[in-house]
């Protein structure tokens, strides 16, 4: 490249920023596909060959991805999709058909959906005609006069496999899975399923027409791949318009990786999920407070980031009760203490609050029932309290039995960070037996 | 403060117009900002929004939204009592109504997101789309489908849209058994008191200066503050009682200065308004009615809950009398109340107390029917023959509630029943007939 070329790219730093947000936001919230797969080469080239025989030569297959939620299966999927379709003959004969166990709830609707997917005969405009009977009838049969040689392979991709499993019978299952048995149209059926005992909910015939392929994606990842893996993921792509500012990046984000306070962190990050997307969300807060004024990723952002992630969301919810429903909540917290947990309920929790009101505090306090009522209500409304059987309408309010949905541990810390507790109620708290 | 709420993709002096707009929220609307990033980027595809109640969520979602012209969709989940309103109020408002219409008579998901997709091809995002749910935890109740599904809608549409969940309950009551692509969770704090004094200042009353009506506010989180911390429920309080707070002014009593003369009037004003308005025992057109004629006293209106006395024939009250009793007593202290001749019983046997929880505190027992007629013909003086008359007013009294069936396995065979009234409902009802009911009572003796 001329010199005179690398001038002219110099972009003001404020587009830099923004085209900086818009590449990585797409990476991280997009799910854009990487350029190349990382930690999973046998995997892939496992399924690319499976699919590989399917769109070539003819054979049906089925293969089922397991792994947890965020170890990329789709990531997965689509990538040996991507390579496979790079070739002329496979992408102007493989047809594709994509269902969800979220959308497609029954197999009637997902019989439709498969219809308008082939687009069939029986579909107008995106209109699917026909009784569910009709549709599977003819759907089968078009499925049936191909044969191995002469007709366009299918591909069936399964998202949320183990929902399908739910359906009545099983039917949709059973007749994919035939299909793919017998010799007729080649079709690929591809589950992913994040449920590891998917085959325990398969029906005999349907677990005995499946080819019992998994192909599994437990993440063995150790913490140098992940360090890694958080600087490939920050790291700007080579096409970046301006090419000194992409250098400085890459650069800062390598010496981000190589702080101690960072470091710790991700560690922390690691040890309690190494799954994608959780990650993800840690980069995408931290790249979210790039701006002008701060144009790279500091340390301080990805503390904050990580701060923001794991906060607890129920110490959040405690800090902001009044005091009255917090001691209503130490009164519970002492009930459970000396019931060993028994369910309570109101008239208990008052008698608990009217003994420390007489023993310790002044009358500042003194609130009547339904002012008591009313906190404790509030308390129930944020599921803090639940009560125990369902039948609410029989018993009065006041005699429902409840259970604290919160940990001692959770109590104890919240009101330390409680602003401006008094004195008392905090000694009461941190009495043993009322 | 406005310094915080920055993005190069929009215009500062429209940034700072939000800002005045939310006052005390710099920070929340600052983080929210930054994650929805510009208009043209991508989003992330879906956030959790929690916080308590009347703390700004869906002021700071719906002030930016509007005020930055971005397109969304705001569906209360509250209004969407099925999911096809849920859906055609998301197209409605994100297409138009051409894309309301295509929806079929009861669509599932398949259906929505099909359309979605349709109008998407015609009409593609150039702006990130936002749906902007509220009160999302009713979504639970609803198909189990819909949530998980709506929390990666980005990826099922292939559309540039943010799905945001407000709700006061926290995510760990959401998540479904088999997990969800899990949402960006931000939380609104709840306003301190200086944020809460701060916000109700604002809006003083253009006669009088706002130092007093500072000051005013000061008095009144004063009382309610440890009650309360509802800005909604402070709000109207506040409105509600600044009239009387006025009165000694607008009499040339006192004058503005002398904060100590107000609070003296105001407090017990205030301190009664917590047993009434606040409960809404009264309502508060009558309690500005009160207001006005200040010779009688306030609270000598008798509020909903005094209302509860209910006019019984004789012998239903007597029924339920004996209902209290049966419900509130052990069996095994029957002989010892209702026989007259009962024999020995030593006093130091009967009053055992090592049961320490007393039945007032557990709430009603169930008893059958035997031991309350029993009980019943203990209490009445006088010869009550078991007509077909009593016992339907035994069932008349379960449908006014006041009793209550336990069990549905038998109508006509030994029917069992709890009492549901309060003690003091029942005093009520004892005293119209000369019962006195707490002498019989085991947990008063």
């Amino acid at each position: 490249m001329s010199k005179r070329k690398v001038k002219e790219a110099h972009l003001p730093i404020g587009e830099c920023i923004s085209e900086v947000q818009r590449v990585l936001r797409e990476r991280f919230c997009h799910q854009q596909l990487p350029e190349r797969l990382e930690g999973v080469d046998s995997q892939y080239k496992h399924l690319l060959e499976l699919l590989r025989r399917t769109a070539v030569h003819g054979e049906s297959n089925s293969v089922l991805i397991v792994g947890p939620r965020g170890a990329g299966k789709t990531t997965l999927l689509n990538c040996a999709l991507r390579e496979l379709l790079e070739e002329k003959e496979v992408k102007r004969n493989l047809l594709q058909v994509y269902l969800n166990g979220l959308l497609q709830t029954d197999d009637k609707i997902a019989l439709k959906e498969i219809t308008r997917q082939l687009s069939l005969e029986n579909v107008v405009g995106d209109k699917v005609f026909g009784s569910f009977a009709e549709n599977l009838a003819f759907l089968l049969e078009a499925l049936k006069k191909g044969d191995r040689s002469s007709s366009r392979p299918v591909l069936f991709v399964l998202d949320e496999f183990d929902l399908f499993a739910h359906h009545r019978n099983q039917t949709l299952l059973y007749n994919l899975l035939d299909v793919s048995q017998s010799a007729q149209t080649p079709v690929a059926v591809v589950g992913l399923t994040c449920r590891l005992d998917v085959l325990e909910l398969l029906e005999k015939r349907v677990k005995s027409r499946f080819s019992h392929r998994q192909i599994h994606l437990l993440s063995g990842m150790t913490f140098p791949q992940y360090l890694q893996r958080v600087q490939t993921q920050l790291r700007l792509p080579d096409g970046f318009p301006d090419a000194r500012f992409s250098h400085e990046w890459n650069g800062s984000v390598q010496t981000l990786c190589e702080d101690k306070s960072v470091e710790e962190v991700l560690q922390r990050h690691f040890n309690s999920s190494k799954d994608f997307r959780s990650l993800h969300m840690l980069l995408m807060l931290s790249v979210s407070r790039v701006s002008t004024a701060n144009p790279a990723i500091r340390p301080a952002d990805l503390l904050e980031a990580s701060r923001m992630c794991s906060a607890d969301p129920k110490a959040n919810i405690l800090h902001g009760l009044s005091i009255l429903e917090l001691c209503l909540i130490i009164a519970m917290k002492h009930l459970n203490d000396i019931y060993d947990g028994e369910p309570f309920n109101l008239q208990m929790v008052h008698n608990e609050f009217k003994k420390f009101l007489q023993r310790k505090s002044h009358s500042i306090y003194n609130f009547e029932q339904p002012v008591i009522m009313k906190a404790f209500e509030h308390l129930q409304q944020l599921e803090l309290i639940r009560p125990v059987d369902a039948s609410a309408a029989k018993t009065q309010r006041e005699y429902q039995l409840m259970r604290l949905m919160l940990d001692q541990s959770q109590i104890m810390e919240a009101l330390q960070k409680y602003p401006q507790c008094p004195t008392d109620v905090k000694q009461w708290a941190m009495s043993a037996f009322g | 403060m406005a310094a915080l709420l920055q993005h190069p993709c929009y215009e500062e002096e429209r940034l700072r117009r939000v800002a005045d707009k939310l006052p005390c929220r710099e920070v929340q609307a600052g983080t929210l900002l930054s994650v929805m990033g510009g208009p043209e980027q991508h989003s992330f595809p879906s956030i959790f929004i929690y916080g308590h109640r009347a703390s700004g969520k869906s002021h700071v979602i719906h002030m930016l939204l509007r005020e930055l012209e971005l397109p969304h969709a705001t569906v209360s989940c509250v209004e969407c009592v099925s999911v096809a309103l849920l859906f055609e109020q998301v197209l409605l408002s994100l297409f138009g109504c051409d894309a309301a219409s295509l929806l079929p008579r009861s669509p599932s998901l398949s259906d929505f997101v099909r359309i979605y997709r349709q109008q998407c091809s015609h009409s593609p995002a150039v702006q990130t789309r936002y749906i902007v749910m509220e009160k999302a935890e009713l979504l639970r109740d609803m198909d189990a489908n819909l949530l998980p599904a709506l929390l990666r809608l980005q990826e099922l549409v292939q559309d540039n849209v943010t799905v945001i969940l407000l709700s006061e309950i926290v995510w760990d009551k959401f998540r479904p058994n088999t997990g969800c692509f899990e949402p960006l969770q931000l939380h609104f704090p709840d306003y301190s008191k200086g944020e809460l004094q701060q916000i109700l200042a604002q809006d003083s009353h253009p006669s009088y200066s706002a130092e007093l009506y500072s000051s005013y506010i000061n008095i009144l989180l004063g009382v309610f503050y440890s009650v309360c911390r509802d800005l909604r429920e402070l709000r109207h309080l506040a409105a509600l009682n600044f009239s009387k707070f006025c009165e000694p002014l607008e009499e040339g009593k006192v004058k503005e200065s002398d904060t100590h003369k107000l609070w003296r009037n105001i407090e017990p004003h205030l301190k009664k308004a917590m047993q009434t308005v606040y409960l809404r025992e009264v309502s508060s057109v009558q309690w500005e009615q009160l207001q006005q004629m200040e010779e009688k006293d306030t609270g000598a209106v008798r509020g909903l809950s005094a209302h509860a006395h209910v006019e019984l024939p004789y012998y239903s009250k007597f029924l339920l009398i004996a209902a209290y009793l049966a419900s509130y007593n052990p069996a095994r202290t029957d002989k010892r109340f209702f026989v007259k001749h009962h024999g020995k019983v030593r006093k130091t046997n009967f009053l055992k107390k090592h049961e320490k929880t007393s039945n007032h505190l557990l709430g009603p027992k169930p008893f059958p029917l035997d031991r309350l007629l029993a009980i019943f013909y203990s209490v009445v003086d006088s010869r009550v023959a078991p007509t077909a008359s009593i016992f339907s007013q035994i069932s008349s009294l379960v449908t006014l509630q006041l009793l209550a069936q336990v069990g549905h396995d038998d109508q006509i065979d030994a029917p069992k029943y709890k009492c549901a009234v309060s003690l003091d409902f029942i005093r009520a009802i004892s005293r119209t007939v000369n019962f006195d009911i707490v002498k019989y009572l085991y947990d008063f003796l």
